[in-house]
């Protein structure tokens, strides 16, 4: 990691300390089911309780939502949401279950929601007893996101929800959705709104979840049809026709540009997860015979893993970077490419280990002879969930020509 | 010898091309080929082999498999450049069956002697054959096989079988104490054990095998010089296999391209999807010329045909990952479900873009003729 202790403010020193302290005594034990790759890909029961008892341990030890405050559930403390994570990674800790709640719910509820609100719904997204989802894709609306149709009709100071979201990500196992919603038919970005939805306790009254099956044959994403749902306007964020206003507040987060930093786990290594990154991609290289040796020696390979190397260490640095305002001329320059950066990492990291790997990447999950135990071919598969997600590489690519080089509006 | 300008590829290869064209679409359009491949999506399924024994009777019956058996074997002795043509249109359909296989065989057979009539003659009687060589670390140099041949026994281990359950022979590369041998084992020989793997791709299937003291008829002493005879035919055989599935992805996903919309235009007309779409057909192009060129040249001039068989599957494995990946990036989040066939394709490639070597391997070898 680029975190370094030596910067540490006091705060962050103490709290470094008592991080690393809990994280010795209180790290769960390797989960009785194999787990996905990440939260996206939970598919069961078994699945959800183990990471959700992990995520309510770690909430209430003060180690996810550190740095909001502390009458919205947090911690109260100031930029130590990094510390808690490189501690949490370093300790090699299970993934944290409700990301889409602590990355894009949570944030955008806390800057646009009533207080009301926040009070009542952040405790429980911290601790992972409420799993939250993002209703923004529709069938019709993916790249192009503001030409979402389902529909909000004004009932007095109820609303009345009629439409079809897709691709909804841990819908099946949410009790809350964010949702952007047309109010008006007749503008294109200012008929917006925003609101979050109780969508588990409207399952059959208005709601229906169908589980979608993913390129991988694993489940995790859904399509989610609103049928006369009817929700109450204390539930709107920000104004009426702001919606795309507060969905950027999400999507900022969601490509980890936001102001807010996502509480974040992971690290975990036992038979049952995986870590995609230049490491074990070069514990793979030592391991794989090649003719007399291994592919370690292999001079191509050695050039292919360390050109990734630097990739990887050139994206991490970028972050770092990111906090010295005297070597950063544009405010949005790195932030918005972490996304783009880190996707494509993955994606490149994947194909290389299937390289690696060469007649053994045919292996899947279920084969005992599989290197990493076919967890290579499966990140390179769920590599394009990471690339199509959350604003595609294309549009990534055209938010960054046109936002920060200036370049003229494709569209 | 020189080649001809148009490869050779005359009528009856055209013939052959088509009439496989429409028998694949006929009878296994991809909406059929999915039901029958991907009906249980669950990713720790245990392996299955999922086919239709039906049409493959039917391919026997045209005379499909021993297209590649010599003339003078009682076969049709093809040219490659035909067979190519076929394989291209098995590889547009993505169609689960042993032809590549049985192929791969015949041409060892072809160049292994006459011990190798009796094993050409099941050929012909429409047994599909697999080929057992490889070893455990999916190793793709001729001679590394863990089998041992021995005083009439075959014993070890075979790995990475493509298509091995649907197989009734296999032809095994097995070293001996005088270096190495082709040995013709009925697959369900005692002492031989098939363990189905569980790989990714739906449309083909994979074995290890033990032999353990097998009984095994010796085809030829000399297994080095008909592998190294026929592996370039083999190798553009998977290019051409390669090449048509790529045509498939190329198609498909220009089509969802021209037709859905964002931004109130259709997506193709972003230039960050359309020119690498087009860069997708100049590679498949290339690789589709490259596949001619090694197949002609496996014809009519054998002294390249290693050189070129490098250049086509060098360039049709780069091609398998980069037509792969943009089809399903470019169907956006359709492309990432299972109910869209693309899924279907992009396994295949990449199970084939790691098959008998991948393209640094095969640049690896042409080099070392090139520099020789
Ligand atoms: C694994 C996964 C999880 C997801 N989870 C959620 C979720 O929880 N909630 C949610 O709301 N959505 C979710 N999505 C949906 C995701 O945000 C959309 O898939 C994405 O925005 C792309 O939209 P689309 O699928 O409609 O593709 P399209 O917009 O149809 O795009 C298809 C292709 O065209 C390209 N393209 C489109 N417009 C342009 C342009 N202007 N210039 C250049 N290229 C362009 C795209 O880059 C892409 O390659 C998820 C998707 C995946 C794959």
């Amino acid at each position: 990691m680029s975190e370094s202790s030596r910067n540490d403010t006091a705060e962050q020193a103490e709290f470094r300390q008592y991080c690393r302290e809990w994280l010795a005594e209180n790290k769960p034990s390797d989960p009785p089911v194999r787990l996905p790759q990440s939260a996206l890909e939970i598919m069961t029961e078994p699945q959800l309780e183990y990471l959700q008892a992990w995520q309510k341990s770690a909430y209430e030890a003060g180690l996810v939502g550190c740095d909001y405050p502390k009458e919205v559930g947090g911690g109260g403390r100031k930029d130590c949401q990094r510390v808690a994570n490189a501690e949490m990674i370093a300790a090699r800790t299970p993934f944290l279950p409700n990301v889409i709640g602590l990355g894009m719910a949570a944030p955008t509820v806390f800057y646009h929601a009533r207080d009301e609100l926040k009070q009542r719904l952040l405790p429980r997204l911290f601790s992972g007893e409420d799993i939250w989802c993002q209703g923004f894709s529709e069938p019709g609306a993916g790249s192009d996101l503001a030409s979402v149709q389902t529909f909000a009709e004004r009932k007095g100071d109820k609303w009345l929800i009629n439409g079809h979201k897709v691709w909804t990500s841990l819908a099946h196992f949410a009790e809350w959705m964010i949702i952007l919603l047309r109010t008006d038919k007749s503008h294109k970005y200012d008929g917006l709104s925003y609101f979050v939805v109780p969508i588990r306790s409207a399952l059959g009254k208005g709601v229906t979840v169908r589980p979608l099956i993913k390129i991988t044959g694993e489940t995790g994403f859904n399509e989610v049809i609103f049928e006369d749902l009817e929700v109450d306007d204390s539930y709107r964020l920000d104004e009426l026709g702001k919606g795309w206003q507060v969905a950027m507040t999400t999507l900022l987060h969601e490509r980890g540009a936001g102001e807010l930093q996502s509480p974040r786990s992971g690290g975990m290594r036992s038979k049952s997860s995986h870590q995609i990154s230049t490491s074990t991609l070069i514990d793979l290289a030592r391991n794989t015979r090649r003719g007399e040796g291994v592919a370690a020696d292999d001079p191509l390979l050695r050039d292919k893993i360390m050109e990734q190397m630097i990739y990887e260490k050139g994206f991490e640095q970028n972050q770092r970077r990111n906090r010295v305002q005297a070597l950063t001329d544009h405010p949005m320059r790195l932030a918005l490419q972490n996304k783009l950066l880190a996707s494509e990492n993955a994606q490149q990291i994947s194909e290389l280990a299937m390289e690696i790997a060469g007649a053994g990447s045919s292996l899947y999950l279920s084969d005992e002879n599989a290197p990493a135990g076919g967890q290579w071919p499966l990140s390179y598969m769920n590599s394009f969930g990471m690339t199509i997600a959350a604003g595609t590489s294309e549009v990534q690519r055209n938010i960054l020509g046109e936002r920060v080089l200036g370049m003229p509006k494709s569209k | 010898m020189k080649q001809p300008n148009d490869f050779s590829f005359g009528e009856e290869a055209s013939l052959l091309k088509d009439s496989a064209r429409k028998f694949f679409a006929e009878h296994l359009p991809v909406e059929s080929l999915h039901r029958l491949v991907a009906a249980d999506h669950n990713p720790d399924r245990a392996p299955e082999v999922l086919w239709r024994a039906d049409l493959w009777q039917q391919m026997v019956e045209l005379g499909w498999t021993m297209l590649a058996v010599p003339e003078r074997s009682g076969g049709l002795g093809m040219p490659l450049v035909a067979v190519a043509g076929l394989v291209e249109e098995l590889g547009r359909a993505a169609f689960p069956c042993p032809l590549l296989g049985t192929l791969n065989v015949s041409y060892i057979l072809a160049a292994a002697g006459e011990g190798a009539d009796a094993a050409l003659q099941e050929i012909i009687a429409g047994k599909a054959a697999a080929l057992a060589m490889t070893n455990r670390h999916g190793d793709w140099e001729l001679e590394h096989t863990e089998l041992r041949y021995k005083a009439g026994k075959l014993n070890g281990s075979a790995w990475f079988v493509q298509d091995a359950a649907k197989v009734d022979y296999l032809l095994a590369v097995a070293q001996t104490d005088s270096g190495y041998g082709l040995y013709w084992v009925a697959a369900d020989s005692e002492g031989v054990t098939l363990t189905q793997d569980a790989i990714v791709d739906l449309t083909r299937d994979q074995a290890h095998i033990s032999f353990d003291n097998v009984a095994a008829q010796e085809i030829s002493g000399k297994a080095l010089s008909a592998l190294t005879q026929a592996f370039p035919a083999i190798w553009t055989l998977l290019a051409a296999d390669i090449v048509g599935a790529a045509e498939w992805q190329l198609q498909t996903t220009v089509e969802y391209v021209s037709t859905r919309q964002q931004f109130d235009r259709p997506l193709g007309f972003f230039q960050a999807v359309k020119h690498p779409l087009v860069n997708v057909m100049l590679k498949t192009d290339q690789a589709k010329s490259l596949v001619y060129n090694a197949a002609c040249a496996y014809d009519c001039e054998p002294a390249a045909a290693a050189k070129y068989a490098h250049m086509a599957l060098a360039s049709a494995s780069d091609l398998a990952g980069f037509a792969s990946s943009r089809s399903v990036q470019y169907h956006g989040g359709i492309g990432f479900t299972w109910e869209c066939f693309v899924h279907l394709y992009f396994k295949r490639q990449k199970h084939s873009q790691a098959l008998w070597g991948d393209a640094s391997w095969h640049r690896a070898r042409m080099a070392e003729i090139v520099f020789a």
